[in-house]
């Protein structure tokens, strides 16, 4: 599909989906008559710059139902994230959500070559987040076999993916991480398995961590990206270049916006990205702000795809540090401690207020096999990373050198912060 | 000529050097001699041991960041002055020395010495008829 074909088939459903809330969803309707704005002045995508913005607090002020343009006769499933401060978000679903969101997922397994040989392990959590049973739908309607592993037993997880010679792994890159350290405690090395591709997504990951999978599990591994207020996994996906995660952008419309002022940033410049869901009927949200920070590609990709395409998230425009005033992204940390091959992929950001000065102090931890036993060698390594985080981050940071297996592991989104300062 | 000694990194918070010996004494391990290098955030233990393989194998096991290095270790008399007369010939051959400690028995006094260049280090000892031990005669 060329461009100019895409953006026409956009433009006439914005103006289909714009019709749709300004009659079923109050909040929507309210909005657009405020600002004077009716369904008959939406005709292109272009004309997309003139809705207004939905936040994640919007869909808390409006808990549970209150922005679902379905009743809930048309509903079949619900979901909802975490909610780790006020109301948790709930999305409601409709028959033809689903069909799209299974269809969505589909591709993204598609374009990572699974074929209906492949066996996939979801080792997402089943429940009310939606990377269970999103990649699990997913994996079913492309044909392929799923095993509905899910979270918290790694070991039972290690022996299936053995024993049923399971060829695809769906989960965070973080708990790939961990299952390939797991591996060693069971005896197992990579040879044991017979996995080819990885699904990998719900947080953001790094090249380096790429790399440090792919050679851990014997794998390819591939973004996969996703939000539940859109649908679930299956908003983008990377193909076999790795070059950016082509959006689904016939269903999930992306825009890149400047987060202070909200102005729309051409492609190419990084700043937040929003999202309209143009064929939702369930709970359909006009420029959704993600807080996820990217940038966006429009050439064609040399895979042949003409979808826009994503690059890595680099951060939440929610989840940046400011410290001493700059901003800070964990995932910075992250690339420098993985390119240092004599620390484990995990660390721990602390984050304190010692009279007005801010402090960041960044745990590592050693690998089993020590380094050196000796103490200036040591002393040098943690200045090294010191020196490094210097250099990346603008701002010094204390590093603090952990024996192994000492900074907690988690199963689903991994914690790498722990910020004393909003505690005062 | 040389001995095995195994380093772990601990950090400093208490009870740690503890879990070591702990771990030891459950694999029958005994511990012939050890030290404590320190930081003000984390410390090196060093130790000598009576089975390298098994308690290297053990201590990372128990999740600790455990090494393997070569170190000299000799026998001197147990008198004033021993020791100062070997460092005398290390000194002279510009044997420069990482770290060493002690320990002494009776008429006997141990030191276990890791020097930058081992190699040369033994050479200078044996020149100068210094009773080197091995894991046998240790």
């Amino acid at each position: 599909m060329s461009r100019e074909e895409m953006r026409e088939l956009q433009g006439k459903r914005l103006h289909k989906l714009v019709d749709l809330v300004y009659h079923n969803t109050p909040f929507y309707r309210n909005k657009l008559q405020e600002m004077d704005i009716t369904p008959d002045d939406i005709q292109t995508i272009d004309d997309i710059v003139k809705l207004p913005f939905t936040t994640k607090q919007d869909l808390r002020d409006n808990y549970p139902y209150g922005l679902q343009a379905a009743s809930l006769q048309e509903i079949v499933r619900v979901h909802a994230s975490s909610g780790t401060t006020g109301n948790p978000t709930v999305v409601g679903y409709t028959r033809r959500d689903l069909e799209i969101w299974k269809e969505a997922t589909a591709r993204c397994l598609a374009a990572y070559g699974v074929s209906r040989d492949d066996v996939f392990s979801v080792g997402y959590g089943y429940g009310l987040f939606t990377g269970g049973l999103g990649l699990h739908y997913g994996v079913e309607h492309l044909g392929a076999t799923v095993i509905p592993t899910s979270t918290g037993n790694t070991e039972k997880h290690l022996h299936l993916l053995r024993d049923l010679k399971v060829t695809g792994l769906a989960c965070t890159p973080s708990y790939a991480l961990y299952l390939a350290e797991a591996m060693d405690k069971y005896g197992l090395t990579k040879e044991d398995l017979h996995l080819k591709i990885g699904a990998f997504g719900a947080e953001p990951w790094t090249e380096n961590m790429r790399k440090e999978i792919e050679d851990k599990l014997g794998l390819q591994a591939y973004n996969i990206y996703g939000l539940s207020e859109i649908s679930g996994p299956g908003v983008s996906y990377e193909c076999s270049c790795k070059c950016g995660s082509h959006i689904c952008e016939d269903h999930f419309y992306p825009e890149i916006i400047d987060p202070e002022t909200g102005r729309v940033l051409p492609y190419g410049e990084t700043g937040e990205l929003v999202f309209t869901t143009l064929t939702k009927t369930g709970m359909p949200l006009l420029r959704y702000r993600t807080k996820d920070l990217t940038s966006l590609i429009a050439d064609p990709c040399a895979c042949g795809r003409t979808n826009v395409r994503m690059t890595r998230i680099i951060g939440r425009s929610d989840d940046m540090l400011i410290i001493r005033g700059i901003n800070v992204f964990p995932s910075q940390v992250e690339s420098v401690i993985l390119e240092m091959k004599e620390f484990e992929p995990q660390y721990m950001l602390i984050v304190d207020r010692q009279g007005n000065l801010d402090t960041l102090e960044v745990q590592v931890e050693l690998r089993k096999e020590l380094y050196s036993d000796e103490m200036g060698t040591l002393l040098g390594l943690k200045k090294k990373l010191a020196d490094r985080l210097k250099s990346v981050l603008s701002i010094s940071a204390n590093v603090k050198l952990m024996e192994p297996n000492s900074i907690p592991r988690s199963e689903g989104k991994s914690k790498h912060v722990i910020d004393y300062r909003k505690l005062k | 000529m040389t001995i095995k000694q195994i380093s772990v990194f601990l950090e400093n918070k208490s009870g740690r050097i503890n879990d070591v010996t702990k771990a030891l004494a459950k694999a029958g391990i005994n511990m012939h001699a050890f030290s404590m290098a320190e930081t003000t955030d984390f410390g090196i233990l060093r130790l000598i041991v009576s089975d390298v393989e098994r308690a290297i194998v053990v201590l990372r096991e128990a999740n600790f960041s455990v090494v393997q290095t070569d170190v000299i270790c000799i026998s001197c008399p147990n008198v004033a002055g021993s020791l100062s007369v070997i460092l005398e010939h290390l000194a002279d051959k510009n044997i420069f020395i990482e770290y060493m400690y002690a320990f002494a028995q009776g008429d006997q006094a141990n030191v276990v010495i890791r020097p930058t260049d081992l190699q040369r280090c033994l050479e200078v000892l044996q020149e100068n008829k210094c009773n080197v031990l091995t894991n046998r005669t240790l």
